[in-house]
């Protein structure tokens, strides 16, 4: 208990929208008002009534905890409550109802660089947005040769910051806020700017803020992969309610898999339009890792995907074959079941079974969606063809060896392999 | 170590330890709207010093040879200025510290400190070009061989009262500002009014002379009359009374604007995030 740093309780915000009027004639309508008070009597109560109920809630009974040292990570679509809870915590502004108790010093990274005047220096910036950061001068004093390292901007520390490029700018920015040393961080969304150099740099920053310092980090992020390999535990808001909270290969994958019905099994009763026609109808499908069916891989280990189908009458050679497509709809691989020994022998009536083994360390992150058919090849004829049959997430949450090594940013690509490589030095 | 409770309305407790806090940071927001200020400009600094010397000129030239007013006995432009002094704090931490919300919106939605600092920060940039003015004052005075009277000694508390008003109204304006922006085109209207509702140009026993005492009561309902008048009474003495039944009613009305304005801050800051 009292390695609890966060205790948010029943948490809600709510947002009075219409009842703020555009801003350019904002004093007469007070005045109008002012004016017409007395009046407002004649009229009927329900009518003022319905006036000014047009409330939204940013946030609504939002409970949770965070020990101290954690990093937690907040996902959810856009206009999830997400910035508003951060907005609450960092005292930005303040909630309806609800309470949150917080044990030491907070400091927000709600966007990098709040504060720096485009006419000063660097020098004179570092200064200036320490002291909106809450930092005092000596201390600022203290830390400002490590600030100036850590943003790599020694050459243009007396330029104005108006002719910085944006990416120096925003190096410059999380530079002063990484050197806060607060009790907790709160980051949102600093990783989408700066070269991936960099995104490392302070991805690094946080995980040793988190790890060696002890410290306690809410994260914030649409980066999927970043959140699930700095935190540990994850808050999932959806609608401004806590849809899920819990380990963060988990939630996210389950985060990932939203929006989709689609799950690991999928199987059709004898009598359900199952897809198929006479010669042959789908029964089943579903993702196994390790035997069991899981809608969840890491991404070094093998997934298997069991086809179970029935052949109704003789006479035709039938291939099974799966289609696997990632998040964006881009096909990754068509996969046929040539090598059984079933290539050239037509199947008797009655029920069979294929699996597809696909090796780890193949996949990306992210969610895979499989299409599963069944063809004759010669003459060509397809039997059935079911898409978004079944789905699984491929995650990053495993320290093993993966392609990804020391890199913690965001690594695009299809597929990715562990491929061998060998360095010698030739002279 | 400490616990920090985030509850509705329950953002009071800590306030004035956080506004102390956070005191460097007065500092430093002066600092940068003053490093700021003469960017890019030719004269630069120069401006502090030509604003208030031609604004004494005009006014010397207006309430002094065109309206013969009396003077009481001193330089007209040294009686000007010191009606000035005043006014101009106050006037430029109006409007200044008027806008400073509005205009720092984005340091308000994206990081926490008590918000009382930005409009103070800016009530102190003025208070600068107010020592501009004082020094401007003194080069008259040798240039007049005048010599102030003992009066003097009280000067500081003047200048505390001119502080409070300024202070008051500015966190007044700036409160409503953030959610009236009609107030951007209010204050221009008070400042200018307000010169001529003020001291400014003439001595303010010219409205007992012209109206009788009771106007003159009336009058001192505008808080800087009583400011002006004090300050005319420190530096000038001399013939120069003050008249008592007006100054504690401007002295009541400066308390009162201090006292309301912190009180309507507080009640409006903590919707200043979602609202500007």
């Amino acid at each position: 208990m009292s390695d609890t740093v966060i205790h948010v309780e029943n948490l809600s915000k709510r947002y009075v929208i219409g009842h703020q009027r555009s801003k350019e004639d904002g004093f007469r309508h007070v005045i109008e008002d002012a004016v017409r008070a007395p009046f407002k009597w004649l009229k009927s109560r329900q009518d003022r009534q319905k006036r000014t109920r047009e409330e939204f809630w940013a946030l609504k009974d939002v409970s949770f905890e965070v020990k101290r040292g954690e990093v937690i990570g907040i996902i959810g679509r856009n206009g999830a409550g997400k910035s508003t809870l951060l907005k609450i915590l960092s005292r930005i502004t303040e909630p309806t109802s609800g309470r949150i108790r917080i044990k030491g010093r907070v400091a927000s990274l709600l966007e990098v660089g709040t504060g720096f005047h485009p006419e000063l220096t660097g020098r004179e910036n570092i200064f200036l947005n320490g002291a909106i950061l809450g930092m005092s001068k000596v201390e600022i004093k203290r830390k400002f040769d490590d600030i100036v390292a850590f943003s790599e901007i020694e050459k243009f520390l007396d330029t104005p910051v108006k002719r910085y490029s944006s990416g120096m700018y925003v190096r410059l920015a999380f530079a002063v806020a990484a050197h806060l040393e607060p009790e907790i961080l709160i980051v949102d969304e600093v990783l989408a700017v700066g070269d991936a150099e960099f995104q490392k740099k302070c991805l690094g920053k946080m995980e040793s803020v988190a790890g060696r310092e002890g410290r306690t980090v809410l994260f914030v992020s649409h980066q999927i992969a970043a959140v699930t390999r700095l935190c540990r535990n994850v808050l999932w808001l959806d609608g401004g309610r806590p849809k899920e909270y819990g380990r963060a290969d988990l939630i996210c994958s389950h985060y990932l898999a939203n929006g989709s019905s689609t799950s690991a099994k999928r199987e059709w009763m004898n009598g359900s339009p199952a897809p198929g026609n006479e010669w042959v109808r789908l029964r089943n499908v579903d993702v196994r890792v390790n035997g069991e069916i899981d809608s969840q891989v890491n991404i070094d280990q093998p997934v298997e995907i069991h086809v179970d189908y029935e052949v109704l009458r003789e006479g035709k050679v039938l291939i099974p074959n799966i289609h696997l497509f990632a998040e964006d709809g881009t096909l990754i691989f068509i996969a046929h079941d040539w090598h059984s020994g079933w290539r050239t022998r037509p199947k008797s009536p009655g029920r069979y079974k294929t699996i597809f083994t696909i090796p780890g360390n193949f996949f990306s992150e992210g969610r895979i969606t499989v299409k599963v058919a069944t063809s004759t090849y010669q003459p060509f004829e397809v039997h059935f063809e079911e898409s978004d049959a079944v789905a699984f997430t491929v995650v990053e949450s495993a320290k093993n060896e993966t392609s990804r090594g020391d890199f913690a940013g965001h690594l695009p690509g299809i597929v990715r392999p562990l491929i061998a490589t060998q360095t010698e030095i030739v002279s | 170590m400490e616990e920090l409770i985030i509850e509705a309305g329950r953002t009071e407790k800590n306030y004035w330890r956080d506004l102390w806090r956070y005191r460097e940071l007065f500092y430093f927001l002066a600092w940068r709207d003053l490093l700021v200020r003469y960017k890019q400009t030719v004269v630069g600094v120069a401006w502090s010093v030509i604003r208030p010397l031609l604004t004494m000129l005009v006014l010397t030239v207006v309430f002094g040879k065109l309206g013969k007013m009396p003077s009481g006995g001193v330089p007209y432009p040294i009686l000007v200025l010191c009606g000035m002094l005043p006014w101009q704090f106050f006037s430029t931490a109006l409007s200044e510290s008027g806008n400073s919300l509005v205009t720092n919106s984005n340091m308000i939605s994206k990081v926490y400190f008590p918000r009382m600092v930005v409009p103070a920060g800016s009530v102190i940039t003025s208070f600068v070009d107010f020592l501009i003015t004082v020094i401007i004052l003194a080069g008259m005075m040798v240039w007049y061989r005048f010599v102030p009277s003992v009066h003097v000694v009280a000067l500081p508390l003047f200048v505390l009262m001119a502080f409070a008003a300024s202070f008051g109204a500015g966190l007044w304006i700036a409160a409503l500002m953030v959610e009236y922006r009609d107030f951007r085109f209010v204050v221009p209207f008070i400042v200018q009014f307000g010169l001529y509702v003020s001291p400014v140009g003439y001595l303010s026993s010219r409205v007992s002379d012209l109206y009788g005492d009771p106007c003159r009561l009336l009058y001192s309902l505008n808080p800087m009359v009583g400011v002006i008048d004090g300050f005319r009474w420190s530096v000038l003495g001399g013939e120069q009374q003050l008249y008592l039944p007006g100054f504690c009613i401007s002295l009541v009305g400066v308390v009162l604007l201090l006292v309301t304005g912190i009180w309507y801050f507080r009640k409006t800051e903590r919707t200043f995030a979602d609202v500007i």
